[in-house]
Formats: C-alpha cells, sequence, structure tokens
C-alpha cells in the first residue's frame, strides 16, 4: 500500500516560503501529475516526498506511515531525474543494479532481477554498454529500470522527458503509461508541459506560486477550468479570455462591444456585482464559424483573421479583434486571408465566466 | 594549361609552408626545444663518460662507458635512495588523491554555514611559500621527533591547498542528481564519495596524482633539511650529496640523475594524455 498523503506541507528556503502548507492525498496505484509553470513548487514538492528536501512544516505520510524524518531510503520509493542521473563509468546493466547496491539479497537474486528488469524495459542487447553509446530513449529506459530494479512502492519522476526530442517524448510517454499499468505502482510526476499531463494522469494538480489551484481528473481540467490559471495553462491552444465589465444586469465589452455580442439569455449569477470586472472564458474548440445568419440566443464573435494556421484536420485561425485577440477552430476546408472578417458563435452555455480580480470561475 | 594563375585552395595540410608568421613560430619553437633538451642530453652524455673526460664538452663521448651506471646500481645507497622516492612520492600521492578529494567533495557539494570561509582559509594557504613554512615544520618535526622518518618527510604534503581547489572545481561540475539518485538508492554519504563522485572526475585525479608524484619525485629542499640519516635521503638529496663527499663527481651525479628521469619518463609515456590534459585542465579549472 503506498498512499501518499501530504498535509499542510510548507517548504521554507530561510524566510522565503516555496511551498505554502498543501493538502493532496495520492492513491495507492494513481498516477498523478504536478503541472504548473516553473518555480510554482512543483519539483520542491515531489523532492520533499523523495526526502531529498528537508519538509519544513506539516505531515507527509506513505502508506500511513509519518515519514517525514525518513531517510529517502527507508520510504522505499524511487525516482527518476531529468538528466537521468545514469552513471557514464558505468554500464547499463551496473547502472541498473546500482538500484539494488544496499538491497539484501544474493548475487544470483541480484542477476535475476536485472536481466526481468532489462527484458521489460527491452534493454537486453545494451547491458554491456555505457551510458555515452546509447540513445536518450535508452538512457532515459536505463534511469526507469534502475527504479524499478528495487520494486518500490512509488515512482516520483522529475521532468523526465524534457530532455528527448518531440518524438520520443511522445515515445516514452506512451512507455511510461503502459508501464504504470503493468506495474500498478503509485506515479507522481512533475512537469511543466500540459500535454505531457493530460496524456499521462489520473489526476492532474495545477500548482501555481506555492499553492494547489486545482485537482481534477484531465477532462474535469479541462472542461472545468476553476480559475483562469488553469483555463489557460491546460489545453492547445488555450482558452479565449475576453474582459468585460458588469453593466445593467449584462455584459459590457467596452472597445469589444462591436466584436462580441452575448444574448440576454445567458443569465449571470446573482452574487456578481454591477461594475465588477469579469473575463469571458470560451475554447476555440468551442467556436463554430458563422456562414450566412447568425445563430439566435447564441454568443458571437466578430473579428479579422490576422493568420491562420492549418492543421491538416483542422484549422487555427488568429482574429484580432478591438481590443486583444482570440482564436477559433475551423473547418480545414474553409481558408482565410488575412485582413478578412470573420464571425464565430458559439452556445450560451459553454461560456464561462471568471472574476478578473480574484481570477475564480464565477459560473 | 590555358595559362591563368589558378589560385590553390588553401589547405591546411602545409606544415612547411613558407609564410612569415609560421616561420617566426617554428624558430621559437625550435629554440625553445633546444634549451629544453640540451642539458637532458649532456646528462645523458656525461653519464656514459669517465671522470677524466668528464670537461670534455663533446656531446657525443670519445669512448662510452656503461661504468658508471654499473657503478651506481651496484651501491646499495642508490637503491635506498631510489626507494625512499618512490615511497614518498607513492604515499604522498595516495594522501593527497583521498584527503584532497574528501575535503573538495565536502566543500563542493555540502550546504554548511561556513564553508566559504574554509575554502578561503584553506586557499590563503598557497599564498605562503615554502621557504616561509620550512621553520616552523622543521621546529615542529623536532619537537614531535619526526626529524630523520618517513612522517617527518612526507606530512607537509600529506593535503594540499591546491589539490583541493582543482578537485573542487571539478566536483561543482557533477551534477546533483547523481548524488541525490544515489541518495535515493540509499548509499550513505561516503560511498555516494567513493562509488558516484570519485569515478566522475577521473580527469582532475589523473591529473592531480601525477603533479603530486613528479613534485614529490623531484622534491629537494624540505626532504634534504628534515633528514641527515643517509639511508633516508630521496633521490635528489642522496644525488646532491654525491657533490659534496668526495669534490664533485659529475659523472655520477648525471648516472643516477638519468636513472632519475626513468619513472618521470615512464610516467610520461603511459599518462601523457592525461598530463596535456591535466595542464589544460588546471588552466582552465584552476
Amino acid at each position: 500500500m503506498a498512499r501518499i498523503e501530504l498535509e499542510k506541507i510548507v517548504k521554507n528556503y530561510g524566510k522565503v516560503g516555496v511551498v505554502h502548507g498543501i493538502d493532496l492525498t495520492i492513491d495507492d496505484g494513481e498516477f498523478v501529475v504536478l503541472v504548473g509553470p516553473s518555480g510554482c513548487g512543483k519539483s520542491t514538492t515531489l523532492r520533499m516526498i523523495a526526502g531529498l528536501e528537508e519538509i519544513s512544516g506539516g505531515t507527509l505520510r506513505i502508506g500511513g506511515h509519518v515519514v517525514n524524518d525518513l531517510e529517502p531510503k527507508q520510504r522505499n520509493i524511487a525516482m527518476v531525474f531529468q538528466n537521468y542521473a545514469i552513471y557514464p563509468h558505468l554500464t547499463v546493466a551496473q547502472n541498473i543494479g546500482f538500484g539494488l547496491y544496499t538491497a539484501k539479497m544474493s548475487k544470483a537474486e541480484k542477476q535475476a532481477r536485472i536481466m526481468e528488469t532489462a527484458r521489460v524495459l527491452g534493454l537486453e542487447p545494451y547491458l554491456e554498454r555505457r551510458p555515452a553509446a546509447l540513445s536518450g530513449g535508452q538512457r532515459q529506459r536505463v534511469a526507469i529500470g534502475r527504479a524499478m530494479v528495487r520494486d518500490p512502492v512509488a515512482f516520483l519522476f522529475d521532468e523526465p522527458l524534457s530532455n528527448l526530442d518531440a518524438r520520443l517524448r511522445g515515445q516514452m510517454r506512451l512507455e511510461i503509461k503502459q508501464l504504470h499499468q503493468r506495474l500498478g505502482r503509485t506515479v507522481v510526476f512533475v512537469t511543466h508541459d500540459q500535454v505531457e499531463a493530460m496524456s499521462l494522469a489520473d489526476r492532474i494538480v495545477v500548482m501555481r506560486d506555492g499553492h494547489i489551484l486545482q485537482v481534477g481528473a484531465p477532462m474535469e481540467l479541462y472542461n472545468n477550468p476553476a480559475d483562469m490559471f488553469t483555463a489557460r495553462f491546460i489545453g492547445t491552444p488555450e482558452m479565449n479570455l475576453i474582459d468585460a465589465t458588469v453593466a445593467g444586469g449584462g455584459l459590457d465589452f467596452g472597445a469589444n462591444k462591436d466584436a462580441v455580442a452575448v444574448p440576454a439569455s445567458l443569465k449571470l449569477p446573482h452574487a456578481i456585482a454591477a461594475s465588477q470586472k469579469v473575463a469571458i472564458g470560451i475554447r476555440p474548440q468551442e467556436l463554430q464559424i458563422v456562414d450566412g445568419e447568425a445563430p439566435v440566443g447564441a454568443m458571437l464573435l466578430t473579428g479579422k483573421v490576422r493568420v491562420s494556421e492549418p492543421q491538416g484536420s483542422e484549422t487555427y485561425v488568429m482574429l484580432d479583434l478591438a481590443d486583444g485577440q482570440a482564436i477559433a477552430r475551423a473547418p480545414s476546408s474553409i481558408s482565410f486571408t488575412p485582413g478578412q472578417t470573420v464571425r464565430f458563435t458559439a452556445p450560451v452555455d459553454t461560456l464561462r465566466i471568471y472574476d478578473t480580480c480574484s481570477g475564480r470561475l464565477i459560473k | 594549361m590555358n595559362g591563368t594563375a589558378q589560385a590553390a585552395p588553401p589547405s591546411p595540410r602545409r606544415p612547411f609552408a613558407a609564410r612569415p608568421g609560421r616561420i617566426v613560430a617554428w624558430t621559437i619553437l625550435f629554440l625553445g626545444g633546444v634549451v629544453m633538451m640540451t642539458p637532458l642530453l649532456f646528462m645523458f652524455s656525461t653519464s656514459l663518460k669517465t671522470a677524466s673526460d668528464v670537461y670534455d664538452l663533446r656531446l657525443i663521448p670519445q669512448t662510452p662507458t656503461l661504468a658508471n651506471y654499473i657503478q651506481v646500481l651496484a651501491d646499495g645507497r642508490f637503491a635506498r635512495w631510489f626507494f625512499n622516492s618512490i615511497f614518498v612520492a607513492t604515499v604522498v600521492t595516495l594522501s593527497c588523491l583521498f584527503f584532497d578529494s574528501l575535503v573538495a567533495y565536502t566543500l563542493a557539494k555540502f550546504q554548511f554555514r561556513g564553508r566559504q570561509v574554509v575554502f578561503i582559509a584553506i586557499l590563503s594557504t598557497l599564498m605562503i611559500p615554502t621557504e616561509m613554512l620550512v621553520i616552523p615544520w622543521y621546529l615542529m618535526s623536532s619537537q614531535f621527533g619526526w626529524l630523520d622518518t618517513y612522517w617527518g618527510i612526507m606530512f607537509p604534503g600529506l593535503i594540499t591547498a591546491f589539490g583541493v581547489f582543482l578537485l573542487k572545481q571539478f566536483f561543482e561540475t557533477v551534477p546533483n542528481d547523481f548524488l541525490e539518485a544515489a541518495r535515493i538508492d540509499g548509499l550513505n554519504e561516503f560511498t555516494i564519495w567513493w562509488k558516484v563522485a570519485l569515478p566522475l572526475v577521473t580527469p582532475a585525479l589523473s591529473a592531480l596524482a601525477i603533479f603530486t608524484f613528479l613534485g614529490n619525485w623531484t622534491a629537494f629542499f624540505w626532504p634534504l633539511i628534515v633528514t641527515t640519516d643517509q639511508t633516508l635521503y630521496t633521490l635528489p638529496v642522496g644525488l646532491s650529496s654525491f657533490a659534496v663527499e668526495q669534490s664533485i663527481q659529475w659523472e655520477m651525479i648525471m648516472t643516477g640523475a638519468a636513472l632519475a628521469t626513468v619513472p618521470t619518463l615512464l610516467i610520461f609515456l603511459f599518462f601523457q594524455r592525461y598530463i596535456v590534459r591535466g595542464v589544460m585542465l588546471a588552466g582552465v579549472k584552476g
């Protein structure tokens, strides 16, 4: 059992707080991804779980036991590092075997473990090679092998794919996911790449400035981001956020009043105050191009094409509004010329309203 | 063929191209080579001469003889000094590698209060010339009874500030991930240093080993002062005694010196790669 529980975990470096009392429970066998921009405290959190950083406050439990003061080794977790951390002076077999350095087992037993790990990871032909003679993907596999060989209760990954090229990253992502399904161990994975987070996680933890902003399944975060930061962070291209002011029970789009129109049927929550600044969130995928009559009772977005990016299956259109920009998705069958005026529409119920001040979702 | 001059493509493979820059460079290198080689050649030449021919400055001896070598090697003292030098240089080198790298690793990879102060204190000892230290060393040795002991010859060199400085720069380039990965695998700090950190700085270790060994092999001043017992002389001290005992036996001194260069030459032949790299490293890093 390797449930990992973080309770009011705090990390300070001197007087500077890096992680501000986060609460998180990671279930046994769960794949959790910590995601956020650089300096959000995700790596520090991971390193505290690993035991590489002292915990300044709060309680950390692994498998029900408080491990705050335990050495990394006693926590029985394994970690894969960004630069692999496989030793250049050792062969692949020795590197994998390094994980068993302190294990109390016979040589034959260790050898069997190493062979089994190498087999699972497809590293058998390279056992006698040194890391310098391996490709990036193979090195990453060796690093994973060294973590696996010990049969730890949980795996921690610290941005393990960021040194790989795009194609290899996709492939390794797949392999890590399969490995997780096969081993069924708890995984905590840190990345700043939201695509990685979306494709790997059972649950995503979005962090910023040492706080957890939102925890949820990938699709939940994608569909219902709880704040403007998550809304922008999750999903590519990012969500459109159009500023508005509450006025007379409706929304005033200011300079964009000719570009954006929401119908009167959009019901604003009662909590919303007059002249409050808000932002309307709409995903590019939710916008439909309007050809002819605009549908009644839907949001309407009008803008000039700045640039269009055909993706093959679809085309993303960057629109200049009177104030700011927006991105919309259009079928690839339509071609756009820069400067052309186009209209997009979206059903009212897909609109999200955020409080610009706090960044929180209102509706 | 049609008579027009064709510009020859610039070729890097023309070492004797008569460009003025080249000529100057080669001349300087040649003169440098002559300056370095002449004493060495004279040493070998003199070692092959008889005592009466020593002042005949011909490079090739008129009647070359190996008698000097036979005499020196047959003299038990020479073998003893040779052994002393090997022993002292080896022990000091091993000690330097061990202790310097421990100190350097600690200073490079552990965060603790006063780390910078300790480092600067160690570094500042590099500024004090040996000549100033010799008297305190001597007084210390005499009070502790270390005069005329191997320990007395070796103790000043067992840890060196230079080695700490050189290795610290290298340990700093070792990614922390390597050490943390080992920590997670359950290795203790000493084993991490031994099994992970040390192998990653082998080039610097080799450089330090070579410098230390050669430095101690040729060390003269301190061993001369701390030893009066002939059986404890190191080779350079022993060779110099040829000069005081019965006038100056140049042919003997040169024979001994020629024999003394053998280990140096061997080291250079086998470790040439590391020496060149070591000098470069020391230049870049140190």
